[in-house]
């Protein structure tokens, strides 16, 4: 993996988060019965981001959830070794709620059908928009995000990576070269 | 990344990461199992084929759920009925139905060996669902996963295993297993049943189950076989209850709260009263909804083909 360039720094990463909040409440028209959904493992904590930041600007408890969709995967049999399952926590109800599913990157689409399918089987939400941090394109299948931190054109061989300082120690965003050993 | 494995014979081949890998996916399926929709499509397309040569209700059963939600096609076989009875041997029946293009055989067999066997010429993963009187292993990691979930950790927890120890391949699993991950086993009994290959291990032995209540954190009941008593193993199930039997006077002299573990089915009155397994400090049916976890794990952890 070779760094070809830095996409967003802490700064922006923290600023992009801010809008999709503000995206998230204006089309929403506020803040009741929504709830966060985040995509392991790095979803996860943008949709803690987003959560608090959606808190800290209505004034609300947001409640948040972590979805883990390796049970759903169409690629399992085809990885070389078997995914490390996590765990899914929803602790609440997400029936007729407004779902914000958020991940990372999306680009194939695949793991958002595989989201889908895992929260339609925890409940029957009102909505499920998606928000992701980066969009890279290349898709896959006909999925779309409702909310993107940004929109960023990519060729096949290059990969998004995204950092987190609650994983990787640092936030940032970095365009990469695959080395063929896939992300 | 998981590692998977290939087959489950029994709790003395694994190592203990393996074992730990086992009892923390099963926690994922665990949630699984608290959901509106119980199923997920993990295995969708895999067949797997459950062999019961011999009678089972919580393990047939359990099997056959956790198969069940985890979206693969399931074949039961019972040999009763079947062309066992008309003298097919073990490995023409299970290549057979292998040759019906299925992926993974579970088998629950009256003879030790019985899963070891298969695993020489079928290519299929094989789980052990219990052989003669050798490992039950999913017996066993359920078991330690109630454990787990109870207390947090295994390691110096001190467990008894109580009963006819010597036929039992549920103490075998349990001795294995629980001893790879730093628990403290003893077991209690009649010393008729009590076996002599148990000085290889670290394991405590009680003939006294007022001194073994004392010791232990968790009493693992073992089903007393009623037909044991014919063979002469202890002289009537009456002695075995007033000697052995777990009631609560007893529990009530050690001063701290005992757990309670039972593998099923249980002779109410004999080894454990009625009382003390329907009590506050059982765990009977939580093992029962953990059996259905991990073995949801154990089928994830060797079913899903990777490339």
């Amino acid at each position: 993996m070779r760094v070809r360039s830095k996409i967003a720094d802490a700064q922006q990463i923290a600023r992009s988060i801010t809008r999709l909040a503000h995206e998230i409440i204006e089309h929403n028209k506020g803040a009741a019965n929504l709830c966060v959904i985040g995509i392991k493992t790095r979803g996860d904590f943008l949709a803690k981001r987003i959560a608090e930041k959606i808190s800290e600007i209505e004034k609300v408890d947001i409640p948040l959830g972590t979805l883990d969709i390796t049970l759903y995967r169409d690629d399992v049999r085809q990885k070389l070794k078997l995914p490390e399952l996590k765990r899914t926590e929803v602790p609440f109800d997400i029936t007729d709620r407004n779902v914000i599913l958020v991940d990372d990157v999306l680009f194939t689409g695949r793991t958002i059908r595989s989201a889908l399918d895992a929260l339609i089987d925890i409940g029957r939400p009102n909505t499920i928009q998606l928000a992701v941090l980066v969009d890279r394109g290349h898709r896959e299948l006909p999925i779309s995000a409702d909310y993107v931190g940004k929109n960023l054109p990519t060729a096949i061989k290059e990969s998004v990576v995204v950092r987190l300082t609650e994983v990787d120690g640092s936030d940032e965003i970095l365009l990469v070269e695959e080395d063929g050993t896939g992300n | 990344m998981a590692q998977g494995i290939k087959n489950l014979l029994g709790l003395r081949d694994l190592t203990s990461d393996e074992i730990v890998e086992i009892l923390d996916t099963a926690r994922s399926f665990r949630e699984v199992l608290e959901r509106p929709i119980k199923k997920v499509p993990t295995l969708q397309g895999t067949t797997v084929v459950n062999l019961f040569f011999e009678s089972s209700t919580r393990t047939r059963i359990s099997f056959e759920l956790a198969e069940r939600r985890l979206s693969a096609d399931v074949v039961n076989f019972a040999a009763s009925g079947s062309s066992v009875s008309k003298g097919e041997t073990l490995k023409d029946t299970a290549r057979n139905i292998e040759a019906m293009k299925t992926d993974v055989v579970v088998i629950r067999h009256s003879s030790t060996g019985a899963a070891h066997f298969l695993t020489r010429f079928l290519k299929s993963p094989v789980i052990n669902a219990g052989d003669g009187i050798n490992e039950h292993p999913t017996q066993g990691l359920l078991d330690m996963f109630t454990m787990r979930e109870k207390f947090g950790d295994l390691k110096d927890l001190h467990v008894c295993i109580v009963g006819d120890i010597v036929h039992s391949r549920v103490a075998r699993s349990n001795i294995f297993g629980l001893t790879k991950l730093g628990a403290k086993v003893a077991v209690c009994g009649p010393k008729t049943l009590i076996p002599d290959y148990l000085e290889q291990f670290d394991v405590k032995v009680f003939y006294d189950i007022d001194e073994a209540i004392q010791w232990a954190d968790v009493l693992n009941v073992l089903r007393i076989q009623l037909e044991r008593e014919a063979g002469g193993d202890f002289p009537s199930i009456r002695e075995y209850r007033l000697y052995w039997g777990i009631n609560r006077l007893r529990l009530e002299k050690a001063k701290k709260s005992i757990v309670i573990m039972h593998p099923g089915p249980i002779n109410r009155g004999v080894e454990l009263d009625a009382d003390v397994a329907d009590g506050n400090t059982s765990l009977i049916l939580d093992q029962v909804t953990n059996g259905v976890a991990v073995r949801m794990a154990v089928l994830y952890l060797t079913g899903v083909k990777t490339s």
